[in-house]
């Protein structure tokens, strides 16, 4: 039992990791368009609608919009394409 | 243009790996307690105006900052490296190799047959596909990174899991089909894998008395290294990190279901999905979420049928495992096909379309689909709350029939159809 | 039972849920067996004069020897499997190094006798020592500071390997500061193969069972018809630090400090759910009514949903067992029409309660099917979710960890 071994890794391989950049950050949020991106979880809806009510309330100089994806876990480019055309920043949510 | 990213604060490890291996581990991320689900919109305004739990800032500065604050060198280049996996791992003894594959999550912690050199050369001697073949691509779920692995990786997991070489090519099918056996879901979800055709009697699998139990080398340790190489291959089954299943699930030790095609008085499931009765074929089945049980069909048998339908969740479609004495008594009432019973079965799983739709998962996946307008989803959603509802069509209900005839007894297994792959082509 | 020579006649199977007509046929029919005449066995077996060796009966000893012979390591794993001692998945062999490492996890001396365990009520028991647990403890691959958890299931006189065609499992729930010595699961996956401790304790179990009490053989000393997925591990640490309700085992009368194993015997169906939401009660009620009636169900319960009741009013776990067992219901004629349930037949006609109630019962009157005292839940699970799964199980033994160490 004391005798040493040599044994297989047992792990597949990985993609490589190919670095991105972060986007440059705003100035301020007044005057600009967020998007608040509903992932469509349960509940996330009330979240977003709160958030968006908060804004409302605290920063109203920020045109806040609510958006949502057509189905769950599915890149949706019709809707990254309306957010990319006149949005400045955007706020997704609730991953639960 | 510049984003943050909100999750619930369990969520926490799992999104700085996510992001790490996007090239971005400096996303910007912001967290709300958990749970979300099922709090009122007052709960949930109280998360917006409180802390983020992890940073234990207040939760909307998280958010502004995420957007504003300036980036830094880091930020603005990402991250690049490769990752690279040894074929072998340095030698030890025995003990503390047992030791170290179970401390580095690459196990079901349980014992395992130590994969070496030899031991996995004879495994190779199972399959006449070389060794540096790719056999396909898994991972833990749809948002995460594919990883991907050849013959020579499967064979170390198969060995790992105790299995003999004449079960290979069925393990080099499981693998191949794209379904991994370790879903990262926080629904705990198991994959049950139906074995048809003739390389069941080949390697001695056991469709008889125990079928699910621990009675059976073939049965047991194919299902096991389905596990195993789900996790190892796919890039891992870490709690918190690629492993958020609640609850998690007993199935996931090992759960093959070798049809008793010669007792049952059906087509076996193969037959029914368009393949030769002499093909040899896995067909794949995720979920594991709930197991109702009875014995029949009996006198009440619609009674306690409607019941277990009833029950089920919904957006789970059940699989059934009936011994072939339920099978028998279900063609002495006419259904002397298996549609016959899913025909019947999918009329009588009733529920109202406001319990329908109270359902956590219904409303991630069915929610949306009926919001577009895809049927049948649509329907059940313009359907009044009490109105009462089909809530499985016929294609998504399966049968299969196994065990040792001692009893009458079914299960009822929560298991959607993923893939069919053929065992003949890894031979 | 020393009595080779009992006579035996056998019918075709089934005889569960056959007409008079059928069963009347059977009797007229061949034996299925022997293939003569089925009343011929019966009559010949009551006046066919008895011979020699049928006085005699047959006596004779059986020993299990202590060690098995030596052989490779490969041929010992084949040897396990063939000879029907494992559970079909890689053992860490039994070594008498290991098993002497093991025995240090307690400080009962390996002769002394753990207990009893048969495969059902009408088997011979075996017994067995705190070493033969060992053996079988290594073999699951658990580690010495497990031991103790081992030996009290091993004591509980319940088998992990019923014979019952019936496929049964059992679910052991485990209370106590052990759970946090030997660092047992109860967050993410607790069902799940993430915990060393949970998986090889559940392991052992069955392991145990069926080497100790005389074997789990297809056909011989197992006819479950379908076997059963928890067989091979199942084991509940309760989250105690995150639950908002009293342990399982201070609702038993032991001490928070007591570590205590409790089993829970079924495994027969396993309803889930997430809640609770607006609708708990419907599902909960399907649940409930979806059940094996003869089997009660063990709620494991995610904090989160824990915590859901306790907002809803449901303070304390008896106030929530209240509320199901007044809402499992169903007619007394599906009620009565189950194979197992007709076992509890015999109770009712003797008037004992709450049995011969539900005979009583008009069949198209809706009954309560389980009286609060069947009914138990545990809180576990990594709030990730907020889920629940109610499975079979009916408590069948407490047993004391702590008298083990």
């Amino acid at each position: 039992m004391s005798q040493q071994i040599t044994v297989h890794d047992p792990r597949g391989y990985p993609p490589k990791v190919v670095g991105k950049r972060l986007a440059p950050r705003l100035t301020t949020l007044d005057g600009k368009t967020v998007y608040l991106v509903d992932c469509l979880f349960d509940n996330t809806d009330v979240f977003m609608e709160q958030l968006r009510q908060w804004f409302a309330e605290r920063l109203p100089a920020v045109n806040v919009r609510v958006i949502r994806p057509q189905k769950t876990w599915s890149d949706d480019e019709a809707m990254r394409a309306a957010i990319a055309a006149d949005g400045d920043a955007a706020i997704l949510g609730v991953g639960l | 243009m510049p984003s943050i990213a909100v999750h619930t604060h369990v969520f926490q490890r799992l999104c700085k790996a996510t992001a790490l291996a996007m090239g971005m581990p400096r996303l910007r991320q912001a967290y709300v307690p958990q749970p979300v689900v099922d709090r009122s919109a007052a709960d949930l305004r109280a998360y917006i105006e409180g802390q983020d739990p992890i940073s234990r800032r207040p939760f909307m500065q998280e958010v502004i900052d995420g957007l504003l604050s300036p980036l830094d060198e880091a930020d603005a280049q990402g991250l690049t490296f490769e990752r690279t996996t040894p074929r072998l791992v340095e030698p030890d003894t025995e003990d503390r190799l047992q030791r170290l594959f179970e401390e580095n999550c690459w196990t079901d912690m349980l014992p395992i047959v130590l994969p070496t050199e030899a031991r996995v050369e004879a495994m190779l001697r199972g399959t006449s596909h070389p060794r540096d073949k790719i056999v396909g691509r898994l991972r833990p779920t749809a948002f995460r990174e594919y990883w991907e692995f050849d013959v020579e990786k499967v064979a170390v997991n198969a060995v790992m899991a105790g299995a003999r070489p004449e079960y290979f090519p069925v393990i080099l099918a499981l693998a191949s089909s794209g379904i991994s056996a370790r879903s990262s879901s926080t629904n705990s979800f198991a994959t049950i894998t139906v074995v048809n055709g003739p390389i069941r009697n080949e390697i001695a699998m056991h469709s008889g008395i125990g079928v699910m139990g621990p009675y059976n080398h073939a049965n047991a340790t194919i299902g096991r290294a389905y596990g195993l190489l789900s996790q190892n291959l796919q890039g891992g089954s870490v709690p918190d990190d690629t492993y958020m299943g609640s609850l998690g699930n007993w199935y996931a030790y090992t759960a093959v279901i070798p049809e008793a095609e010669e007792r049952s008085p059906w087509q076996p499931l193969h037959v029914q999905k368009g393949f030769k009765p002499t093909e040899s074929v896995a067909s794949i089945f995720f979920g594991g979420w709930y197991t109702h049980a009875g014995y029949g069909p009996r006198a009440t048998w619609q009674e306690k049928m409607r019941r277990s339908l009833a029950a089920v969740e919904q957006y789970s479609e059940p699989l059934f495992v009936m011994d072939p004495i339920v099978a028998r008594g279900f063609v002495d009432l006419g259904f002397d096909t298996k549609d016959k019973l899913i025909a019947w079965c999918a009329d009588n799983a009733l529920m109202t379309a406001r319990e329908y739709w109270d359902n956590q998962w219904i409303q991630y996946l069915m929610r949306p689909r009926a919001v577009a307008g895809v049927e049948p989803y649509a329907s059940r959603l313009k359907a009044k709350p009490d109105e009462v509802i089909t809530i499985f069509q016929p294609s998504e209900i399966n049968i299969v029939v196994a065990g040792g005839e001692t009893q009458g007894a079914w299960k009822m297994i929560s298991g959607s159809l993923r893939a069919t792959v053929s065992i003949d082509v890894w031979r | 039972m020393g009595m080779p020579r009992l006579r035996q006649a056998y019918t075709p199977h089934p005889v569960v849920d056959q007409s008079a007509t059928h069963l009347r046929a059977y009797i007229d029919g061949s034996d299925a067996i022997s293939g003569r005449p089925f009343m011929q066995e019966v009559l010949d077996g009551l006046t066919s004069p008895l011979e020699q060796e049928d006085l005699q009966g047959l006596s004779f000893e059986r020993t299990t020897p202590r060690l098995v012979e030596p052989e490779t390591e490969d041929n010992l794993q084949r040897i396990f499997v063939e000879n029907r001692w494992t559970d079909m998945l890689p053992i860490i062999l039994p070594t008498e190094a290991r098993v002497e490492a093991m025995l240090e996890g307690t400080s009962h001396p390996p002769d002394k006798i753990v207990g009893r365990l048969r495969p059902t009520v009408f088997r011979e028991f075996w017994e067995f020592d705190v070493e033969k647990v060992a053996v079988n403890a290594v073999m699951a691959g658990a580690r010495p500071e497990y031991f103790p958890v081992i030996l009290a299931l091993a004591a509980s006189g319940i088998t992990a390997r019923s014979s019952s065609t019936t496929s049964f499992a059992t679910i052991p729930v485990i209370n106590g500061p052990i759970r946090n010595e030997i660092a047992m699961n109860t967050g993410i996956g607790v069902m799940g193969p993430y915990s060393h401790a949970n998986a090889t304790i559940g392991r052992a179990y069955g392991l145990l069972s069926q080497n100790l009490q005389g074997g789990s053989v297809p056909n011989e000393s197992y006819m479950g018809s379908q076997g059963n997925w928890y067989a091979y591990t199942a084991v509940i640490p309760e989250a105690e630090e995150r639950s908002p309700w009293q342990p399982l085992h201070v609702q038993k009368g032991f001490k928070p400090t007591d570590s205590i194993a409790s089993i829970f015997f079924g495994g027969w169906y396993t309803h889930a759910g997430y809640g609770p939401r607006a609708t708990w009660k419907e599902k909960m009620r399907h649940a409930l009514a979806a059940v094996e009636q003869y089997s009660p169900p063990l709620f494991v319960m995610d904090p989160i949903v824990a915590r859901g009741f306790v907002d809803l009013g449901f303070d304390t776990k008896e106030k929530l067992i209240d509320w199901c067992a007044e809402n499992a219901l169903l007619t007394a004629r599906e009620y009565w029409d189950n194979q197992s349930v007709q076992l509890l037949r015999p109770k009712a006609v003797a008037g004992i309660e709450p049995y011969a109630s539900r005979l009583k019962a008009h069949p198209d009157e809706v009954i309560r099917i389980y009286e609060p005292s069947e009914i138990t839940i545990v809180v576990a699970g990594g709030e990730t979710q907020g889920a629940w799964k109610m499975i079979s199980g009916a408590l069948r033994a407490t047993v004391s960890i702590d008298a083990w160490r």
